[in-house]
C-alpha cells in the first residue's frame, strides 16, 4: 500500500494510488446479472479528470463545498475524487433520508455543487417550501432523455477536455462534512480533516491490510463514514477493488460473493443476523448424520482457531459453508450498531471472523476493533493504534463514559460552537457511551448516557425527532424517550422508544386515543416507530421557557414506575 | 395482446404474492395493511418479495422504489407505474 505518512490530503493520496496501479481494477459496478462498469485505476482517472476540470471551469475552488447524494455506484467515487482533486470539501448526504431532510442538510452545509442521482433529484424538486440553499450547479446522474432538468445539468455531459489543476491541501484542512442525526431535527455536521482520514486509514490497514487483488463488497451506503473509509479510501490507497451492486436484494448480494470472490465486506447487525438465520436454517435442514458431522467439524474448527483465525484450515474443514461466500472471504466487518456476541461467535466458529468494533463519525469512524488475537465476542476490541481511549467517572463496577483522544477525532461540528464545546472537551471526544476495559485491554459496552437509540440497521434515532408526528394527540402533554434512558439496562441490544402520555384531567386514555396514537406511529418510517406507551398522571416539569425538563422527568418516572408499566403498541 | 391490469388487479396480485411468499393466509391481508407489522418482517425481508414481484410482472423495480413504502397498495402503485 501507499505510505500514507507521505501525503497531506486525500486528494494527494488518491492521485498517487491512481498513478501507482494504472492497470489494476479499482471498481466493478454490477446491476442484477449485468455488469455496468469494470474500471482500472487509469480509466477511473480518465473519467474523473475531465469532470474535475468542468467543476473548476464552473467556479469550484479549493475550499468550496460539493454535496453527493447518490446510492453506491462508481460515479460516487469518481465525483468524490474530482472534488478532492479540486481541493473541495465533500458533503456526503444520506440517500435514505427524506427529500425534506436532504434539503435541510443541503441548506446548512452551504454546498455550491450538488451531485445527485436522478430519482433523488426528482424527489428534491417536488418538495414545497424548500429551505434556501447555495447550490449553483446541480449535476444529475442517469437522467432519462426526456427528464425535466429544472435548471440542473447532466453529470454525463459535464466534462471539459483541458487538464485540471491539482489543488494542494494541508493535513488540518477539512476534507468532508459528514452529517449524523442530532436532537431536535438538527443534523450535526461533523467536520473531518484530511489528517483524520489518513490517520484512520493507517490504523485500520495495519490491522486489516488490503492489496491489489483484494475485493471489497461495498454494501453500506458510501455516504456513511464506514463505507467511505473501508469501501473507498482504504481499498484505493492499497490498489484493491471495490465492488458496487445497484440492487441490494439478498439473492444478488449472495451471488456477488461467489461471482466476484469477495475478500471483505461490511454489514450492519441486522443483515448479519439475517445471514446467521439463513445458515442455521440450512444446518437444521440437514439429515441427522450430516448434521452430526457438521457439528463435529465446527467443534474441531473452534478448537483449532482458539488463539487466532486459520483461514486455510477453516476453509478445508468447512468448505460447504465457505463456498457460498465465494471461498476467498477473509473477514466480515460489522458496524453501525451493536452486535450480539452470540452472532459474532457463531460466525467465528465457522471460520468466518467478524471484525466487530466500536466507533462514531465524530471519531473518524472506528475507535476500537477486534484484532482476532484472540477473538473476543464479548467485547468491541482494543483501541486502534494511535487512538487513546479512556473511561471516566467510572462507577463501582468500573463502568463510565468513554472518552477518545487522537488524530482521528473530528475538528468540530459545522457552525455549532456550543455543541462542539459540549462534545470535545479539552481536546477529547466525549462519546456519551458507557463502557469498561477488561484486564486484557478490551473494551466492553454497557449502554449510553444519551437519550437516543441505535437500531440494528445502524440508524441513530433521537426521541425529539419523532415527536412532531404526535402533535395533536388528545392528551395534555407527551414526551418520547429511549426506554434504556428511563431504565438503564447496561445493554445496547434491542433498544426501543416509548412515549410518555399525560392524559387530560378526568379523561382516561381511551380506545379512540390509542387508535389515534397507533395511526400516527404508522406515519413514521418503520425503524423510527415507538414501541409502547406509558401513562403518567402528573404534569411534566418544565423550564421557564416551557421546555420539558427531560432529565428530571426521566428521573421521576424511573423512581415511580418499572419498565413493565410500558404498554406495547 | 396482453392488456395492462387495473390497479385493483395489481393490488390483488401483490397480496397473493405476499401471502404465498410469507405464508400468511390471503384472507388476513388487506391493501392498506402495513406489511412490516402485519407480516412481522424487516426491511431486508421486504426486498426478498421484490424479486417475486419482478418476475411475476416482468419488470425491473429499483430498490429505491420501495423507500418509504410500507403498505401493499402503494407498492402496487409503484409496480403499476412501470407496467
Amino acid at each position: 500500500m501507499l505510505d500514507l505518512h507521505l501525503y497531506q490530503s486525500l486528494g494527494e493520496a488518491l492521485r498517487a494510488a491512481l498513478d501507482k496501479w494504472p492497470n489494476e481494477i479499482c471498481l466493478i459496478e454490477a446491476d442484477r446479472d449485468r455488469e455496468n462498469h469494470r474500471l482500472t485505476y487509469a480509466q477511473f482517472r480518465d473519467m474523473a479528470l475531465p469532470f474535475a476540470r468542468a467543476l473548476q471551469d464552473s467556479g469550484f475552488q479549493p475550499g468550496s463545498r460539493a454535496a453527493i447524494l447518490m446510492t453506491n455506484q462508481s460515479k460516487w467515487l469518481i465525483s468524490a475524487y474530482a472534488i478532492f482533486y479540486c481541493g473541495g470539501i465533500l458533503v456526503p448526504i444520506d440517500y435514505k433520508l427524506t427529500a425534506a431532510e436532504q434539503l435541510q442538510i443541503l441548506a446548512r452545509c452551504k454546498a455550491e455543487v450538488l451531485i445527485v442521482e436522478h430519482h433523488l433529484w426528482r424527489a428534491l424538486v417536488q418538495v414545497k417550501d424548500a429551505p434556501q440553499s447555495e447550490v449553483t450547479t446541480a449535476l444529475v446522474i442517469e437522467a432519462p432523455a426526456d427528464a425535466a432538468m429544472v435548471g440542473a445539468k447532466r453529470w454525463e455531459e459535464f466534462q471539459s477536455p483541458a487538464k485540471p489543476v491539482f489543488a494542494t491541501r494541508r493535513l488540518k484542512d477539512p476534507a468532508c462534512i459528514v452529517y449524523s442525526s442530532g436532537t431536535g431535527g438538527r443534523p450535526k455536521g461533523c467536520v473531518l480533516t484530511h489528517e483524520n482520514y489518513l490517520e484512520q486509514c493507517i490504523a485500520l490497514t495495519s490491522l486489516f491490510p488490503f492489496w491489489p487483488g483484494v475485493r471489497y463488497l461495498s454494501i453500506l451506503p458510501t455516504n456513511h463514514a464506514i463505507d467511505f473509509m473501508v469501501g473507498f479510501i482504504g481499498p484505493f490507497v492499497c490498489g484493491a477493488t471495490v465492488v458496487h451492486l445497484r440492487t441490494l436484494r439478498p439473492e444478488y448480494v449472495r451471488e456477488a460473493f461467489s461471482k466476484y470472490k469477495i475478500t471483505y465486506v461490511t454489514l450492519v447487525p441486522l443483515v448479519l443476523k439475517n445471514l446467521e438465520r439463513g445458515l442455521r436454517e440450512r444446518f437444521d435442514a440437514l439429515p441427522k448424520t450430516k448434521r452430526r458431522i457438521l457439528d463435529w467439524l465446527i467443534d474441531l474448527n473452534r478448537s483449532l482457531t482458539r488463539k487466532k483465525p486459520r483461514l486455510g484450515v477453516s476453509r478445508k474443514l468447512l468448505g460447504s459453508v465457505h463456498k457460498p461466500f465465494g471461498g476467498e472471504l477473509r473477514a466480515i466487518f460489522v458496524g453501525g450498531a451493536f452486535t450480539e456476541p452470540a452472532t459474532l461467535q457463531f460466525f467465528y466458529d465457522l471460520g468466518i471472523p467478524v471484525g466487530n468494533g466500536y466507533g462514531c463519525t465524530e471519531a473518524g469512524t472506528v475507535i476500537t476493533l477486534n484484532d482476532f488475537h484472540p477473538f473476543r465476542a464479548d467485547t468491541v476490541g482494543k483501541p486502534l493504534p494511535g487512538v487513546e481511549v479512556s473511561v471516566i467517572n467510572a462507577d463501582a463496577d468500573g463502568i463510565g463514559e468513554i472518552k477518545v483522544r487522537g488524530k482521528t477525532v473530528m475538528s468540530h461540528y459545522l457552525d455549532d460552537p456550543e455543541m462542539t464545546a459540549e462534545t470535545i472537551v479539552a481536546g477529547s471526544l466525549m462519546t456519551g457511551d458507557l463502557g469498561r476495559f477488561d484486564s486484557t485491554g478490551h473494551l466492553q459496552l454497557f449502554g449510553r448516557k444519551k437519550n437516543m437509540i441505535v437500531t440494528e440497521e445502524g440508524k441513530n434515532i433521537y426521541p425529539e425527532d419523532v415527536e412532531t408526528v404526535f402533535e395533536g394527540l388528545p392528551v395534555k402533554e407527551f414526551c418520547v424517550f429511549a426506554a434504556n434512558y428511563l431504565w438503564p439496562a447496561r445493554t445496547m441490544v434491542g433498544e426501543k422508544l416509548v412515549i410518555v402520555l399525560r392524559p387530560e384531567e378526568g379523561q382516561p386514555f381511551a380506545t379512540a386515543a390509542r387508535a389515534n396514537l397507533e395511526e400516527r406511529n404508522r406515519r413514521l418510517v418503520n425503524y423510527k416507530r415507538i414501541h409502547g406507551y406509558l401513562l403518567w398522571e402528573r404534569d411534566f416539569p418544565r423550564t421557564a421557557a416551557m421546555k420539558i425538563k427531560r432529565g428530571v422527568l426521566a428521573e421521576e418516572i424511573r423512581a415511580a414506575m418499572p419498565r413493565t408499566a410500558v404498554a406495547s403498541l | 395482446m396482453p392488456t395492462t391490469p387495473t390497479i385493483e388487479q395489481t393490488v390483488e396480485q401483490v397480496l397473493a404474492l405476499a401471502s404465498a411468499h410469507f405464508k400468511v393466509p390471503r384472507a388476513e391481508l388487506s391493501p392498506d395493511d402495513d406489511f412490516f407489522k402485519k407480516l412481522g418482517i424487516s426491511s431486508l425481508q421486504v426486498l426478498d418479495l421484490l424479486t417475486r414481484v419482478e418476475s411475476h410482472f416482468g419488470i425491473e423495480l429499483p430498490d429505491y422504489e420501495l423507500q418509504g413504502v410500507s403498505d401493499f397498495r402503494t407498492l402496487a402503485q409503484r409496480i403499476q407505474a412501470r407496467l
